[in-house]
């Protein structure tokens, strides 16, 4: 009983982090790139829906999350305009996506609310789903959870094993030097934006089409904000992101088994609702109290506006 | 040819004031296309959301109604916003207002005392404020990130609300709905045209737009918050408390949420119920900044965002819609605000041939 128990918590754990990761190695990029993108919500809100609508529709999960990925991108393209041609301040320019995002989403979505979907099947890998205790909580999982590892391996040898993360990263610190040795700064902020926007994309995706096959406003939940909350805890780095995300996956299902367990807790399940929420300030709070670690590790020209021949 | 932005010597005056009402038009001619996309006849679309609303007496009162709560809000988070204290949690501010108030008139259900009135908008006001106050005293202790902290505390308040409507405060009859009952006449806001539901908040919102003018524009603490967020160094650098400016930002924004919060549930709720929050502390970010942070600007703002959420309850009634439309329009307002804002310091020039890159260094990047 005990060991089932464990790889029950294990696999839950590791589905409710998998959109965490997907969208914080995301905006991971961008913000490395320099540019500070709020709107992660709205790009997951809408990824989520165009997903749901397509998945619905065509029939295929998979166009579905193609579907979410260009829902993403196109908002990004649109935050990349505002900020990266108009200049415009990226703070309210990303605020202005997470609204406009979760309102365009509930918008798009009315007809949806009442469809269910077909759960997505599990991909067991073989030999290893057979592990004892791990084996079906980490390989028996949704091919997207895969995903999200191997983009954890990709974001993290772009970043700091290729020229082209060098460059990405170089640009975020100093953009006008970046520029001066003749790298288009704004193109290459373009791709880092459009990036993020595609994995916030597939992140809504992952929710709507195999994390609860089905639409209901609102259900993003905030989870763009922690993964936001998520990169700052991590001090840019995607390891740390990874290991972030699983606490967070750890916390959002602790109230099922709380409630599942038996225990007889009289606790309010509005309190355990809250437990992400207030865990993502008290994982602030810590992270943040050292201003030092924070200033040092966040990209320089983050959230600063750049203008080459200026 | 090509099109090119260039720097102008100074920012343009006129066009920081030309630049909302570009957004305005261009957000009704998208709004022109959303509904041809739609399938709706444009024209008819366009009678339904924005002159509907507003053809009699009861449709303006309904339009001032609406714009109360968003003038309390926004202009509460201006004060903030111009020192670049961004609270992003005024829909929580907001809810915790509307049950600090809407808590005492429960807690008072016999009460006709003239001053419980007062009272609740004290304690709304108070809840708002304490609400604000915890990302406040996060960014100035331990330096966290008031976006974050405050946006995370708004799905807090939400559960705070659910778990009082849901449990202690429920009506016991009322059916098992999550709502509290109803207030009482003395805990209920009285109305200021006798036949709609235009109630003595707006006046309370007027006065604070004034309150907002006076500090923001016309007080020594009003000016030294907005070079705070202007020119932070500077600020540091005359010796302006920083740790003060992020207090006042958060705490204005807290206290007016708080108040707007009970303008609706001893308003035209007149009870506690679980929908009570319908987004405007978000909504309010939008007014804020197309009223450029400036008390008349948010008016008017005000007025043109209640009109959206008016206009989007008329499009679900006539045209079928779904009535979180107005959430495009009014997103879609603050996205063309952001981008004509470009034109204040830039202007649009001809170029005859591409722009030479300035002295790129091939050797260097190899």
């Amino acid at each position: 009983m005990e060991t089932h128990l464990f790889t029950a918590i294990l696999f839950a754990t590791i589905v409710a982090a998998t959109p965490l990761v997907i969208v914080a190695l995301g905006e991971l990029v961008t913000e490395k790139a320099g540019v500070l993108n709020l709107g992660a919500e709205g790009m997951m809100a809408v990824g989520a829906i165009a997903a749901f609508a397509t998945a619905h529709h065509s029939g295929s999960p998979w166009l579905g999350m193609l579907a979410g990925i260009g829902a993403g991108v196109a908002l990004s393209l649109l935050f990349g305009v505002l900020t990266l041609t108009f200049m415009a301040n990226q703070v309210a320019s990303g605020l202005a996506l997470a609204i406009f995002g979760v309102g365009l989403s509930g918008f798009i979505g009315k007809p949806y609310e009442s469809v269910a979907l077909p759960t997505v099947p599990a991909l067991p890998i073989p030999l290893l789903a057979d592990l004892p205790l791990i084996g079906p909580a980490l390989f028996q999982q949704q091919p997207l959870v895969y995903l999200s590892w191997a983009l954890f391996a990709l974001v993290s040898w772009f970043l700091y094993r290729s020229r082209a993360g060098l460059v990405l990263r170089a640009l975020g610190e100093s953009p006008s030097s970046a520029h001066a040795i003749g790298y288009p700064v704004i193109a290459i902020r373009y791709l880092a934006t459009a990036f993020g926007g595609a994995m916030a994309g597939l992140g809504g995706a992952f929710l709507s089409v195999c994390y609860t096959p089905m639409w209901v406003e609102g259900m993003v939940a905030g989870r763009g904000w922690i993964a936001l909350a998520l990169v700052v805890f991590a001090t840019w780095r995607p390891l740390r992101v990874m290991v972030g995300a699983y606490l967070f996956g750890g916390v959002m299902i602790s109230q099922m088994f709380v409630q599942g367990s038996g225990l007889h807790i009289e606790v309010p399940t509005q309190l355990l609702s809250a437990l992400p929420y207030l865990a993502t300030v008290a994982v602030l709070v810590v992270i943040s109290r050292n201003p030092k670690l924070i200033r040092l590790n966040s990209p320089i020209s983050l959230g600063q506006p750049y203008r080459p021949d200026a | 040819m090509l099109l090119k932005l260039e720097s102008r010597a100074e920012p343009s005056r006129a066009m920081r004031y030309a630049s909302p009402l570009l957004a305005v038009v261009l957000t009704l001619l998208g709004g022109l296309l959303v509904f041809s996309a739609l399938g709706k006849d444009p024209v008819e679309g366009f009678k339904v959301f924005f002159l509907n609303p507003v053809r009699d007496l009861d449709g303006i009162a309904e339009l001032l109604l609406k714009a109360t709560p968003l003038m309390l809000i926004s202009v509460g988070l201006a004060v903030g916003f111009r020192a670049s204290i961004w609270n992003i949690g005024a829909e929580g501010q907001f809810l915790v207002g509307a049950l600090a108030g809407g808590g005492l008139a429960l807690a008072f259900p016999d009460s006709q005392s003239p001053l419980l009135l007062p009272a609740m908008l004290v304690a709304g006001a108070a809840g708002g404020a304490a609400w604000a106050a915890i990302p406040a005293f996060l960014r100035t202790r331990f330096n966290a990130n008031e976006i974050l902290v405050s946006l995370m505390l708004v799905y807090v308040a939400q559960l705070l609300l659910s778990w009082l409507v849901h449990g202690p405060w429920m009506d016991p009859d009322g059916f098992n709905f999550p709502q509290t009952r109803q207030f009482q006449d003395s805990a209920l806001l009285p109305a200021l045209i006798e036949g709609t539901r235009l109630n003595a908040a707006f006046m309370v919102a007027l006065g604070a737009l004034l309150a907002g003018y006076v500090f923001m524009n016309r007080s020594f603490l009003g000016y030294k918050m907005r070079v705070a967020g202007e020119a932070g160094d500077a600020a540091r650098y005359a010796g302006f408390s920083a740790r003060a400016t992020v207090w006042i930002g958060l705490l204005a924004g807290g206290a007016m949420a708080g108040v707007a919060g009970v303008s609706e549930v001893a308003g035209p709720v007149g009870q506690i119920t679980e929908f009570v929050g319908s987004g405007y502390g978000f909504a309010a970010i939008i007014v804020a900044f197309v009223g450029r942070l400036h008390p008349v600007g948010i008016l008017f703002a005000s007025l043109l965002m209640s009109l959206l959420y008016i206009g989007g309850e008329q499009a679900q009634q006539y045209l079928n819609l779904p009535s979180s439309i107005s959430k495009v329009f009014q997103g879609m307002l603050l996205f063309f605000l952001l981008a004509s804002d470009v034109f204040i310091n830039y202007r649009l020039r001809w170029t005859a041939r591409r722009a030479v890159r300035p002295a790129a260094v091939p050797a260097a990047a190899q």
